[in-house]
């Protein structure tokens, strides 16, 4: 695609990046770079500063300090060149509630000066595309939200932006409508768009992205490929379920160092998950004459990375406040 | 395309678009009823004293609906006022506006559409309620040059009341809000010469009615329908209405300009 070959390498590049809303610091100097053609996703428990970042490098919003580039372009200098460029779709619903899915993505033809054959022509396309055709004319109050938040998407993309920012995408939608919506976003990649993704679902990131960066309490505090990510953890383990508080005790005093929860009877025994290292921990517990109920093996996933990296940090955001 | 026609582009289709939503969400009967109901109460209910009040040989209802209709057109604008403050506040509350302020477009054609969808609506209502006063006995005594002028008058009052109503729906934080803030608007008309001469109120009272810009208003479209002597309150009430534009206009720009608030 010559499109393709045009776009700089970096599509996005953020250094320092900060911003406060008084004395509540939002964003305390965050570094980020997107390489063309791929997908990143900022991951983040509510509050950590995703939606604020979103803002910020979509020209909604300036930031306190930083230096910011979008498609090869200074975010401060050049925002209308910027804004050419990308499209976004945000947490908040962005349709016209009282028109219909049709007049939405027309305005949006309008506003991109399509023309008058361009325009309708690139409208029906991209309700066929959405499988919004059976609606086009019904009004968006009717919408349900999967529907809606397909609508959204296709009116970021009626410019055909090459950098779209999705904020939190499927957030509130049911199983179904979040495959449609990786998908489609998938589809977009390999049409060579870069996409700067929110999101709190580890699953999302883990599926879709090709760099993860974790945001918590306004910084980076981790950021990588989803299988680097996975190894900045302590290895996976194998979780031990008990019928009751005996065994539990007994098999926790078997294996010093694993992690006990009463409340569900379990105990996690670190473990690579290995053949030979389950037959070994088997063994063990037969010798002992341990009854277990049940055993599962956990490899370690990016909620372990989530939860380890930013539990701690969570405090400190809200003595800050 | 260059800044102007891009602005004239966009702006005339953010006009499509509120057209639109007015025709989907109406208040036009609801902005012409309320100036239709006190045309009716002024007229049947207080006209028959009121117009005795009026001073002259044969003054009553008939010689009060010619007096009142000025002030009640000047209430038309005003409460057209309302529904734009609240149109304007309900579109901010949605994430499209979110959307044009990150999409290459002209960022004054937001406001313009909406001042050029709310004028026009206004201007809808006023025909409205003039109509209605033609069925109840108003005669003008005009000829077409000063139906004109009127007109032109009407339009230059709509437009500086609602940039005013456009920059109080941009600074309210709620759709309640922006409802309640352009009331005293509509009480201007009261506290001048809508309903009966200043001459009639009392000494502090009767200097404020004189120099707010209701008055000359008023007085300038009664001297324009009806001939009556207006003196000078024609280049007032315009130099007022073009200052209201201006400081609306400025208002409104700094307004949107504003940072959108952390949602």
């Amino acid at each position: 695609m010559t499109a393709l070959a045009a776009a700089p390498a970096r599509a996005i590049r953020a250094v320092g990046l900060r911003k406060a809303y008084g004395k509540l610091v939002v964003l305390d100097g965050i570094d980020l770079v997107v390489a063309a053609g791929t997908v990143f996703a900022l991951l983040g428990p509510n509050g950590a500063g995703k939606t604020t970042t979103v803002n910020i490098l979509s020209t909604l919003i300036s930031a306190d300090g930083g230096q910011v580039e979008v498609a090869g372009h200074d975010l401060e200098r050049e925002p209308g060149a910027v804004r050419a460029a990308i499209g976004v779709t945000g947490q908040f619903s962005a349709v016209d509630a009282l028109l219909s899915a049709e007049e939405n993505l027309r305005l949006m033809a309008d506003l991109r000066h399509l023309g008058r054959h361009e325009g309708p022509r690139r409208v029906a396309e991209l309700l066929e595309q959405f499988d919004l055709v059976e609606a086009a004319r019904k009004p968006v109050q009717t919408f349900s939200g999967g529907m809606r938040r397909r609508l959204d998407l296709a009116m970021t993309l009626v410019g055909d932006p090459r950098i779209i920012f999705l904020d939190e995408p499927t957030a509130g939608l049911d199983p179904r409508s979040r495959r449609v919506m990786w998908g489609i976003i998938r589809d977009l990649v390999a049409r060579g768009v870069t996409i700067f993704l929110t999101t709190q679902y580890l699953e999302e990131a883990d599926r879709l992205a090709n760099r993860i960066a974790v945001l918590d309490g306004g910084r980076i505090v981790a950021e990588g490929t989803p299988d680097e990510l996975k190894r900045l953890v302590p290895g996976g383990h194998v979780r031990l379920a008990f019928a009751d508080a005996a065994a539990l005790d007994r098999a926790a005093r078997e294996f010093d160092g694993a992690a006990r929860d009463d409340e569900a009877l379990t105990l996690q025994v670190p473990s690579d998950g290995g053949l030979g290292s389950l037959r070994r921990l088997l063994d063990r517990l037969d010798g002992a004459a341990i009854k277990v109920n049940g055993l599962s093996v956990q490899t370690p996933d990016l909620d372990d990375v989530f939860l380890s990296l930013t539990s701690a940090d969570s405090d400190r955001k809200v003595a800050a406040r | 395309m260059n800044a102007l026609s891009t602005y004239l582009a966009d702006s005339t289709t953010m006009l499509r678009r509120n057209g639109v939503r007015m025709r989907r969400y109406p208040m036009i009967w609801f902005i012409a009823g309320i100036p239709i109901v006190l045309l009716l109460l002024f007229v049947y209910v207080f006209g028959g004293t009121l117009g005795a009040g009026l001073g002259g040989v044969a003054a009553g209802r008939a010689e009060y609906i010619a007096y009142v209709v000025p002030g009640i057109l000047l209430i038309t604008i005003a409460g057209a006022a309302q529904g734009t403050a609240i149109a304007v506040a309900m579109d901010m509350a949605e994430g499209i506006v979110s959307r044009f302020r990150t999409m290459p477009i002209s960022r004054a054609s937001v406001v313009t559409g909406h001042v050029l969808a709310s004028a026009a609506q206004t201007m809808l209502a006023v025909a409205i309620v003039v109509a209605v006063a033609i069925a109840v006995g108003f005669r003008p005594t005009t000829g077409p040059a000063q139906w004109a002028a009127a007109i032109g008058l009407v339009l230059l009052m709509t437009l500086a009341l609602t940039w005013v109503s456009v920059a109080l729906g941009l600074v309210s934080k709620s759709v309640e809000t922006a409802s309640n803030l352009p009331m005293p608007l509509m009480l201007l008309p009261f506290f001048g010469s809508g309903f009966v001469p200043t001459a009639s109120m009392p000494e502090p009272l009767r200097w404020i009615a004189e120099v707010q810009p209701a008055t000359p208003m008023i007085e300038a479209l009664r001297g324009l329908l009806l001939g009556t002597p207006s003196g000078s309150s024609g280049p007032v009430a315009v130099a007022w209405c073009v200052a209201i534009t201006l400081a609306g206009y400025l208002w409104t720009q700094r307004l949107y300009e504003r940072e959108p608030a952390p949602r």
